[in-house]
């Protein structure tokens, strides 16, 4: 029973973080349909800064909670900034090109930007800084629940919730989703689409950035390629919940990360990989639309 | 004569839209009827049931090719249809523009043709034949609708009126008993679409039967031999040019209250 | 925007303030990870101010540049808006076409690659030989993402299949090369139709990360399923590609190998050349272009979906069967996203559909890297960067696909 719990909580962490990472492709998608196929390098360059970042102050002498405010401060901010980059210089072009242009410019920006950080720091892995103290309270649950695990489930459901009140109901939540139903119209009305575009890979990377820094200091390592497989398993998470939605990459995220979770502790963690692969391509073959998504007419 | 083309109760439904209701439509070879009605009626959904790009939701089609025998071409895919002898044009121009003029022709000998990879790697005596007609009878399309000198600029790169006749050379190079055109004269000057209403004739005098979807209705008078009207996806009337012209229902719902004149 | 564009490219103002604006954009981004670097161990930190300069100058030059670009398009570019396929038949292309001009290049061409090994070491040979296989992919994969429009992200996986068929058919059984290519070839089309019938239903940007899906579990399984293929310490020892038994030192079997994927190569360009100006070419660029009406020319779009993956397959096994032979050793870390991503690469950067320009491609990105060590250090930087740049300045590619003509007056 308790390995169940260690389980459960093992998948509730992965899934929160997948959740943070999804969130940003299922926005983009939403409102450009494009696989933003970058986008799990946000997250890695949000541990990246974070791990510079944290280390800088640490070094500095600042004390703990200070460097965990600017710690995430700096790698929401940069990652932002590096998403709303991206989109600038390798989207917007394309913007009304053939479909799979922007995608084979995606796959260029995450190469590049991988390869950059593999240049600007390090090809090998580098061991990130505990910022999470060990609860006391959690003490004599320590097999089951650590107090990371507890932090990355508080500060992603914060975030969420956070998403969902600027979505739902601020005038630039209002305008997100307009431009996500018909950009045209939007336009029309008078809203600044290019700015909406910009606003929503910038806050796609800043959430990714979070994932990419609880995830660091929970697994203790990072290196410049830890995107790739975060980026394809939350885009299976954002598939499986219905691409577009948001509910549905939350939802989605949570069910890989706890089937994961249960599959790698009961069954094997050989093929835990080949599972999420696995299981995207199966979706995406019998159910594109995922769990909550709608299907899609094509015009003629 | 026997129909060749006879649609019965067609309907299509969209979630919980009937876009289509129980259209019945009959076709005779060498004869042209025109498909009218406002904006949204059903008639571009009517042409995609019938050339398969829709699964009707109900509703029987019937080929009669004759001389051979007849066939039901109830949920065929597209290119079984244009196979068994119905092509079509496309409302919003779709050419391949990055192929040039002949070779967009030359796609639509495909089904009339078979050499395979095999063919295509070692060319024997049958493939380089068979290359040799499929180029010769698309230039003589090209030919017939005025494009031959243009036949190795890219398709892109034609004007408009020139597209829309280009989209017809490549439906005829299927070999099709019906010939169903979508809005053929849109976007057209009163030159082309003279020449547009003379390549009709010419086609229907070669023995094919058209269907044609138009709203200019100068064109459609002249051309048709029967005309159905659609509205709200259902067919409101049908007729000859003179009776369509008189029929109350079709002023009331298409024409606006105003007579139709000119 | 800019009233009245001036004919010469003087800089305005705000073209400075803009490419300033950038310069400053670019050095904020980039500090964290250009300027600083922690030694975590050490528990100390380089400050790399020098990085912040040279960003900021580099990309204000290069803002500056464009927007003087720009500006002098739209000064003299109206014209050229409304032909803009015109660029697609690019006049120093026309200049080579003429059989006076294109025979003697051929054979220059061509006498080039015969006396290669001749005129140069072992290493260079080898470099060569490796260079012509990505020829041979990169030619394959053009079947699938240039001429079908089917954007294949896990095109490595057939290499794998391919290269394993040679593999394990060497350990188990003691096949050679020449019976292991065939049925690799067999093989690699097999996998192409088993993996091309799911993802005939699905979109473009689905089938590409489904094939890449495909791609990555063909090598974790390759990864995990020890007793099926040794792992990842891989199969050693493969025998190198053998001449009616005779006995070759490694020198003169480097030099075979050489000539025989120069074979591999001419017969993969001869075929795929054959194949594009046939009915199955026309269907399938038909299918790139619109696959709607691609159906409604009577195309079989599942039937010729399948062909574009069984042929792409074929080749991409074909070349791996070669691979292994001259690696001797293979292992699941050839078989990354990152080998598909190389040879898309060589595809966008060719020209989609162009087989010269791919040939062309293959060549430059696989030498230069080699010749040029400073580049070799950027080597994945700028394949990423010419993905990028490609679609948004020149999306036809390099030496972009050459108009047939059928009636002799052009």
């Amino acid at each position: 029973m308790e390995y169940f719990f260690e389980l459960l909580f093992s998948g509730l962490t992965r899934g929160s973080i997948y959740a943070l990472i999804a969130l940003g492709y299922t926005m983009v998608y939403g409102i450009i349909g494009l696989i933003n196929f970058a986008h799990g390098e946000m997250y890695m360059i949000g541990a990246f800064t974070a791990l510079i970042v944290s280390s800088v102050l640490t070094i500095y002498g600042l004390p703990l909670p200070a460097i965990l405010v600017l710690t995430a401060l700096a790698a929401a901010v940069w990652a932002g900034a590096y998403g709303f980059t991206v989109e600038r210089l390798a989207y917007r072009p394309l913007r009304n090109a053939p479909r799979l242009a922007p995608l084979i410019s995606a796959i260029g920006m995450s190469i590049f930007l991988q390869n950059y950080v593999l240049l600007a720091q390090t090809p090998d892995f580098v061991p990130f800084p505990t910022l999470i103290p060990e609860f006391a309270f959690l003490e004599p649950y320590g097999g089951i629940v650590g107090s990371s695990d507890l932090v990355i489930l508080a500060v992603s459901t914060l975030v969420m919730a956070a998403l969902t009140l600027l979505i739902k109901y601020t005038r630039i939540g209002k305008a997100m989703r307009a431009t996500a139903q018909d950009q045209k119209m939007a336009l029309l009305v008078g809203i600044n689409v290019d700015r909406i575009i910009s606003l929503t890979f910038v806050v796609g990377s800043a959430l990714a950035a979070i994932g990419g820094l609880l995830i660091a200091s929970h697994i203790g390592q990072i290196n410049f390629a830890i995107g790739f497989l975060a980026g394809i398993k939350a885009f299976t998470a954002a598939v499986l919940g219905g691409i577009g939605s948001i509910p549905g990459a939350v939802l989605g995220s949570f069910v890989l990360g706890l089937t994961e979770a249960f599959a790698t502790g009961y069954v094997s963690s050989d093929y835990e990989d080949v599972f999420a692969f696995s299981l995207l391509v199966l979706i995406l073959i019998f159910r594109p639309a995922g769990l909550l998504g709608k299907a899609a007419v094509e015009k003629v | 004569m026997q129909p060749l083309l006879t649609v019965n109760d067609l309907t299509m439904d969209f979630g919980g839209i009937r876009a289509v209701d129980r259209v019945d439509l009959r076709l005779r070879p060498g004869e042209i009827v025109a498909l009218i009605g406002p904006n949204g009626a059903g008639k571009t959904t009517l042409f995609n049931c019938l050339t398969g790009l829709h699964r009707p939701t109900g509703g029987d089609l019937v080929l009669a090719p004759p001389g051979r025998p007849q066939r039901n071409l109830n949920g065929l895919p597209p290119h079984r249809i244009t196979a068994a002898g119905l092509a079509r044009t496309f409302q919003n121009i779709r050419l391949f523009p990055h192929m040039t003029v002949l070779e967009n022709v030359m796609v639509g000998r495909h089904c009339r043709t078979t050499s395979k990879v095999f063919g295509a790697i070692f060319r024997p005596e049958a493939t380089v034949r068979e290359e040799r007609e499929t180029v010769g009878m698309s230039l003589a399309l090209l030919e017939r609708i005025g494009l031959a000198e243009q036949a190795d600029e890219w398709a892109a790169n034609l004007p408009y009126g020139a597209q829309r006749r280009l989209e017809i050379a490549r439906a005829l190079a299927t070999e099709p008993l019906l010939l169903l055109l979508d809005e053929p004269a849109a976007g057209m000057n009163p030159q082309e679409t003279q020449e547009l209403d003379a390549l009709i004739t010419s086609l229907r005098d070669d023995g094919l039967a058209i269907l044609l979807i138009e709203h200019d209705m100068k064109l459609v008078m002249r051309l048709s031999d029967h005309i159905v009207v659609m509205d709200y996806g259902r067919k409101i009337a049908e007729g000859t040019p003179e009776e369509i012209r008189r029929h109350p229902a079709v002023i009331r719902a298409y024409l606006g209250e105003e007579e139709y004149g000119a | 925007m800019t009233p009245a564009p001036e004919k010469t490219a003087m800089p305005t103002g705000k073209d400075i303030r803009q490419a300033l604006l950038t310069g400053f954009w670019f050095m904020f981004l980039t500090f964290p990870l250009l300027v600083i670097k922690v030694h975590p161990i050490e528990q100390t930190v380089t400050w790399r101010w020098a990085n912040m300069l040279w960003v900021g100058g580099l990309s204000a030059a290069v803002a500056l540049a464009c927007r003087l670009v720009a500006a002098h398009r739209a000064a003299g570019g109206e014209r050229r808006r409304q032909e803009p396929d015109r660029a697609i038949a690019a006049p120093s292309q026309a200049f080579f076409l003429t059989p006076s001009r294109l025979v003697p290049l051929l054979a220059a061409v061509g006498l080039f690659f015969l006396v290669f090994p001749l005129l140069f070491s072992t290493y260079q040979v080898n470099i060569m030989t490796t260079a012509l296989m990505y020829v041979v992919l990169g030619l394959g994969l053009n079947i699938v993402v240039g001429f079908a429009g089917l954007l294949d992200l896990g095109y490595v996986a057939f290499y794998a299949v391919g290269a394993y068929t040679y593999g394990l058919l060497h350990l188990h059984f003691g096949l050679g090369f020449w019976t292991a290519l065939p049925i690799g070839g067999l093989l690699g089309a097999l996998f192409g139709v088993l993996l091309g019938f799911p993802v005939l239903r699905l979109r473009g940007d689905y089938l590409a990360i489904v094939t890449l899906g495909f791609g990555e579990i063909i090598r974790l399984v390759l990864e995990n399923w020890g007793d099926f293929s040794q792992g990842p310490s891989g199969i050693a020892n493969i025998a190198r590609p053998g001449l009616f038994g005779i006995e070759m030192s490694l020198e003169t079997s480097l030099v075979y190998q050489y000539y025989l994927t120069i074979a591999m190569a001419l017969l993969t360009i001869f075929v795929v050349n054959r194949l594009r100006n046939s009915r199955i070419g026309r269907a399938w660029f038909a299918l790139r272009e619109d696959d709607i009406a691609c159906q409604a020319m009577g195309i079989n779009k599942t039937a010729i979906k399948l062909t574009a993956f069984a042929l792409g397959a074929t080749w991409a096994a074909m070349a791996g069967v070669l691979f292994a032979a001259k690696t001797t050793f293979i292992n699941p870390a050839s078989f990354t996203f990152l080998e598909s991503a190389i040879i898309l690469c060589i595809v966008v950067l060719g020209g989609m559909g162009s087989i010269v320009g791919v040939v062309a491609a293959a060549l430059i990105l696989m030498l230069l890297p080699e010749y040029l060590r400073a580049v070799a250090e950027y080597r994945m930087l700028v394949f990423g960067a010419v993905l990028v740049l490609m679609m948004i300045v020149q999306p036809q590619g390099l030496i972009p696909r050459v108009r047939r003509t059928y009636t002799g007056s052009h």
